[in-house]
């Protein structure tokens, strides 16, 4: 027992200092060449990237390229992230299929025909266009990731169950979750004839959640849920399952609800139509803002040691408080995405009861 | 504004990846361990409902016992007041038939001793009348003899026959 406790320890111990070490290695060297500026490191550190950052900075920097994909009128063109020389600046220039790329602030833009050279304008380039770029980014490699563990995981869970219908090992981790998700969230919310259908969405969603939650607090790890990209696909998918699953009910209390004076009735109902749509946005900007806030404070008091030299070591503490609490805030925050799409979903489905 | 501006690649992956994920797991996680979950309650609750009724059903039987244990205990008091019921008449009987036999017995003692009594008397007297012929015999021979020797004999006579 002490020994497992004594291993448990170290693993957080080594959790929550990583991070603090893997985001301070990556300005540390910037910051005696030039200023050290606060605001791009942490939006750099929040922004979705065409390659995995490990450590280092400029041409020495230590990357894991990631394969960059665009849709350009020419048809799809592919080809590694490292060909851009770790340039960000829209100088380098990668020719393909005839066509000259650039990348300049995370941005990949496609120079105009002809044009072999960028021409650049308050830092915008004005002789190229932006192709549709679908590229496996550091986000998206790393809900691969996360879609590869969440999958190996439930499945060998699943397994298990085949064996003996007593949870053994991560199935007894795991279970009490999977019956908070059915019982506490569906079951609770949801109309009891009509719940079990929902539980599979609602599991693999709080389960998505969670793991890229936790994923971007790993040291070096990717901020997908901290991405608006992710929540508003996240947001769309509880908008269209509610109101695919509205019944009659659901949509008299929108267009003419029951009870109030017609007047009313007529002042409710576009309050309430454009509360469809208020009621996904707001989930997208939650986890959005809850996720990336997290990390800004947490790279903001990392920030201050370089800022502040010696004098600003005691943020650390801070940091590491603000970490712990961003692990409770990874599984709250996924809790009440699942919570809110299954009250919605609850609304949509429920019987008349006047 | 790139921060609050959805990328379209992303858009595209997460949708493409999240749906395949739900897919997916719907079939090969949650539909098994949801099946299991839902199996392992059903059969716990069995468990329960299967050991209210076997309680229920211990009770009854409890019941039943008690039942027949005081059926039982009635009969065996019936059995035993009658038991108690017949004794008490083969002893009133027996005592009866044994004061009869009594009664009789002591009335044919009775009628013994009064035959007896009647033969003894009979013979009594037939006795003294013969001892009385004895005496008035002796008497007349010693009266000739001497007249106070007569009367001491007759004394003596009359004591014998006291002894007699």
């Amino acid at each position: 027992m002490i020994a497992k406790k004594s291993i448990k320890n170290l693993i957080l111990a080594v959790l929550f200092a990583l991070p603090l070490f893997a985001t301070a290695s990556g300005s540390s060297e910037k910051g005696e060449e030039k200023k050290f500026d606060v605001v791009e490191m942490i939006m750099h550190h929040i922004a979705d990237s065409h390659e995995w950052h490990l450590w280092g900075e400029g041409e020495d920097a230590m990357t894991i390229p990631l394969p960059v994909i665009l849709y350009t009128d020419n048809g799809l063109v592919t080809f590694l992230s490292n060909e851009f020389h770790h340039d960000d600046t829209g100088h380098h220039i990668v020719t393909k299929n005839g066509m000259n790329f650039v990348r300049n602030h995370g941005k990949i833009y496609q120079l105009n025909a002809g044009e072999t050279s960028v021409k650049m304008e308050d830092h915008h380039i004005t002789n190229g266009s932006k192709p549709l770029d679908f590229s496996i980014t550091k986000n998206v490699a790393s809900m691969f990731i996360s879609i590869i563990l969440i999958l190996l995981i439930f499945t060998s869970i699943a397994r298990s169950y085949k064996k003996s219908l007593v949870p053994t090992g991560f199935a007894g981790l795991m279970e009490p979750l999977i019956i908070f998700v059915r019982d506490d969230i569906a079951k609770s919310l949801i109309d009891e004839k009509k719940y079990m259908k929902y539980v599979p969405y609602l599991l693999t969603l709080f389960f998505f959640i969670w793991v890229n939650n936790l994923l971007g607090l790993v040291p070096t790890g990717a901020n997908l849920t901290g991405n608006i990209a992710t929540t508003m696909v996240l947001a769309v998918l509880t908008l269209l399952i509610v109101n695919f699953s509205g019944n009659a009910n659901y949509w008299k209390h929108i267009f003419w609800m029951p009870g109030v004076p017609v007047p009313m009735k007529i002042i409710l109902a576009p309050i309430e139509f454009v509360g469809i749509f208020t009621k996904p946005f707001a989930l997208m900007i939650r986890l959005f803002a809850n996720i990336t806030a997290g990390h800004i404070i947490i790279l903001s008091l990392v920030s201050l040691i370089f800022i502040f030299q010696w004098a600003g070591t005691p943020s650390m503490l801070l940091a590491i408080f603000i970490m712990i609490l961003e692990f409770v805030v990874a599984f709250v925050q996924a809790y009440i995405f699942t919570f809110l799409t299954a009250l919605f979903i609850g609304m949509a489905v429920e019987d008349a009861h006047h | 504004m790139d921060l609050i501006t959805p990328a379209i690649g992303l858009v595209f992956w997460v949708t493409i990846a999240f749906l395949a994920l739900v897919i997916i797991l719907r079939t090969a996680a949650w539909k098994p361990i949801l099946g299991a979950v839902k199996e392992r309650e059903d059969s716990i609750k069995n468990a329960l409902e299967a050991a209210e009724n076997a309680k229920k059903e211990m009770q009854n039987l409890h019941a039943d016992n008690e039942k027949l244990l005081k059926e039982a205990r009635a009969e065996r008091e019936a059995m035993l007041k009658e038991a108690r019921e017949i004794k008490e008449k083969m002893i009133a009987d027996a005592k009866g038939e044994a004061q009869e036999q009594a009664n009789k017995m002591i009335a044919q003692a009775q009628e013994s001793i009064r035959s007896e009594k009647q033969s003894a008397l009979a013979e009594l007297k037939n006795q003294v009348a013969n001892i009385s012929v004895e005496i008035a015999e002796k008497v007349v021979r010693e009266e000739l003899a001497d007249k106070d020797k007569q009367l001491s004999l007759v004394d003596k006579m009359l004591g014998d026959v006291t002894l007699n």
